[in-house]
């Protein structure tokens, strides 16, 4: 078990956007969390993240009670995240942000007279990265400058540069063509294999994306798990289809 | 490459300036270096980290006082020994104030520093059988590098053996600060500064950072502070007065922030405007607010980002 969390609720006043939610995520999971909006699917990333400590209930991450420790710190512990909309750093170029987050897991943060340009280990690391997920041609392109889709997977990418153990994607392919969706996955796909990722559990409204690629799916509605299953079995369960998904993508 | 070349010629210029140029321009070049040094401190604050402070005269009088105090006070007259002192001073002041303020970004920063900042005038105004009220201290000639150069005429010892310590210093200052921004440090500030939410998620903590970033300034402010004092041979409260914090961030802006070398030229150009603008016109504020709001609205990238435009749209040209 890498990351569990038990009867967890939330309170924002008097408004219960988590009534009791439970879940688990193993070793080599791909796990995608949906529901419709106003479900709790944020709520609930927040909470796994640290951002938000719960009114109660327990979130374990390795183990270690990780409830409200803030993002620093998880990150450190080996949970890394992408967001919603994109995070980019938009004056550094797109190697600078990967060494950034390089410089991050390395600890080398506090060298204050040491050349980065001379840092072997963070050159390499960064420019690994960046071909894996096929940013290297314009590593030395601003952030800024590059184009959606190139920005979502940069912020991604420089989630995977901390060599995380659990990845947590907010709709990695939210505003992206539907062209590259598919190129965005599988790109995420072989770099967790390749980076050494147990886990990475995505939130997403693409029914195409969730039934192509998750060992398991966690549906929310109203703040409670409506289903937590394969997706044969989620496709069976009429209830679930009917409340959360709408339409069923064709079978793959 | 040309960038290179500039500054060789700059420094070349610099060198040789005593030699050439008419006294009184020598010593107008003695405030410069010392501002271009609290300059270097201030823009790892605003360029690089993203956070503008109106309170950094604090720092500057922390460092001029400090060099008045321990020449009138105590037998200590050597610089070396009165920049260290300046230097510690301004770190311990600035690392308290610095963990309260960069608990706040953008106006509230701001206005925090401004507070501390006249705080510090306050204190140097009323408690003035330590700092001598508004009338101030003196500064006694400093020895430098163990050399006691006080038979000197004073304006020999300031535009010899003063302006190339001064100048020293700047150099050592600068390459400190270029290998700071260039290090591994130096590129989580910009991380910091470009998106807070975004570094915390990579395990950078933003505030420490804002910390460290704050603390460097101070201690730079301070020394450059120091190396205000002896050319006057007084300090005084309006050093540490706002308005001083004020012009510091105007140089940064009229130079540009965005440039490593942007703001040394920016006191430059202040320090040489202003006393050109004094002599023609009484109101010389009123000349330098205009260029202020011509600054921020036509050329946010001051003369720095103006030379890079020209630079630019001439190299499309050909």
């Amino acid at each position: 078990m890498i990351l569990e969390a038990r009867d967890v609720t939330v309170f924002y006043g008097d408004v219960c956007a988590l009534a009791g939610v439970s879940l688990a995520v193993r070793d080599g999971e791909f796990v995608s969390i949906i529901g419709p909006n106003g479900a709790g699917k944020s709520t609930l990333i927040n909470v796994l993240t640290g951002v938000l400590h719960p009114t109660s209930g327990d979130v374990r991450f390795n183990d270690r009670d990780v409830r409200g420790i803030g993002p620093v710190a998880l990150a450190r512990l080996g949970m890394a995240r992408s967001f919603q909309l994109v995070h980019i750093f938009p004056d550094l170029t797109v190697l600078e942000t990967l060494q950034a987050a390089v410089v991050s897991r390395l600890g080398r943060g506090t060298r204050l007279f040491a050349s980065l340009a001379g840092d072997r280990q963070v050159q390499a690391q960064a420019l690994e990265v960046a071909e894996l997920f096929g940013l290297a041609g314009q590593r030395h392109a601003a952030s800024k400058h590059l184009p959606q889709g190139d920005k979502k997977l940069l912020d991604v990418a420089s989630a995977f540069a901390l060599r995380p153990e659990i990845i947590l994607l907010d709709e990695p392919t939210s505003g992206v063509s539907t062209a590259d969706k598919t190129a965005i996955m599988e790109i995420l796909v072989t770099a967790s294999r390749r980076i050494g990722c147990r886990a990475i559990i995505q939130v997403e409204h693409d029914m195409d994306i969730v039934f192509g690629y998750s060992d398991r799916i966690i549906a929310l509605h109203e703040g409670k798990v409506l289903a937590d299953a394969a997706p044969a079995a989620i496709r069976e369960n009429r209830h679930v289809v009917d409340t959360v998904i709408g339409r069923l993508p064709d079978p793959v | 490459m040309i960038g290179r070349l500039v500054l060789a010629a700059a420094t070349l210029a610099l060198v040789l300036l005593p030699m050439v140029a008419p006294l009184y321009y020598v010593l107008l070049m003695l405030p410069f270096m010392a501002y271009a040094v609290v300059l270097l401190g201030l823009n790892l604050l605003f360029g690089y980290t993203g956070l503008v402070s109106f309170g950094h005269a604090l720092f500057i009088g922390i460092g001029a006082y400090a060099g008045a105090f321990l020449t009138t006070h105590t037998p200590v007259r050597s610089l070396e020994v009165i920049l260290f002192a300046a230097g510690v001073l301004g770190a311990v002041v600035a690392a308290p104030v610095g963990a309260l303020c960069v608990r706040y970004v953008k106006i509230y920063f701001g206005m925090l520093t401004l507070a501390f900042g006249m705080l510090f005038y306050t204190f140097l105004l009323k408690f003035y059988r330590l700092t001598g009220g508004d009338e101030g201290m003196r500064v006694l000639r400093p020895s430098l590098l163990g050399l006691d150069l006080g038979a000197m005429p004073k304006t020999d010892y300031l535009a010899g053996p003063y302006y190339y310590y001064s100048l020293g210093i700047l150099v050592v200052a600068a390459l400190v600060m270029w290998r700071i921004v260039h290090s591994p440090f130096g590129l989580c500030l910009k991380s910091v500064r470009d998106n807070p939410a975004k570094a915390e998620a990579l395990g950078l903590g933003v505030t420490r950072y804002r910390w460290h970033a704050f603390v460097i300034s101070a201690v730079y402010a301070a020394v450059g502070g120091a190396l205000l004092g002896p050319p006057t041979g007084n300090v005084d409260p309006t050093l540490a007065y706002w308005t001083q914090s004020g012009n510091i961030v105007f140089m940064t802006l009229l130079g540009g922030f965005a440039s490593f070398f942007g703001p040394i030229l920016g006191a430059f150009v202040f320090i040489f405007l202003q006393d050109t603008v004094m002599s023609v016109v009484p109101y010389w504020r009123l000349v330098f607010g205009a260029i202020l709001a011509f600054i921020v609205i036509w050329a946010p990238g001051g003369l720095m980002g103006l030379f890079a435009r020209a630079g630019a749209a001439s190299s499309s040209r050909a």
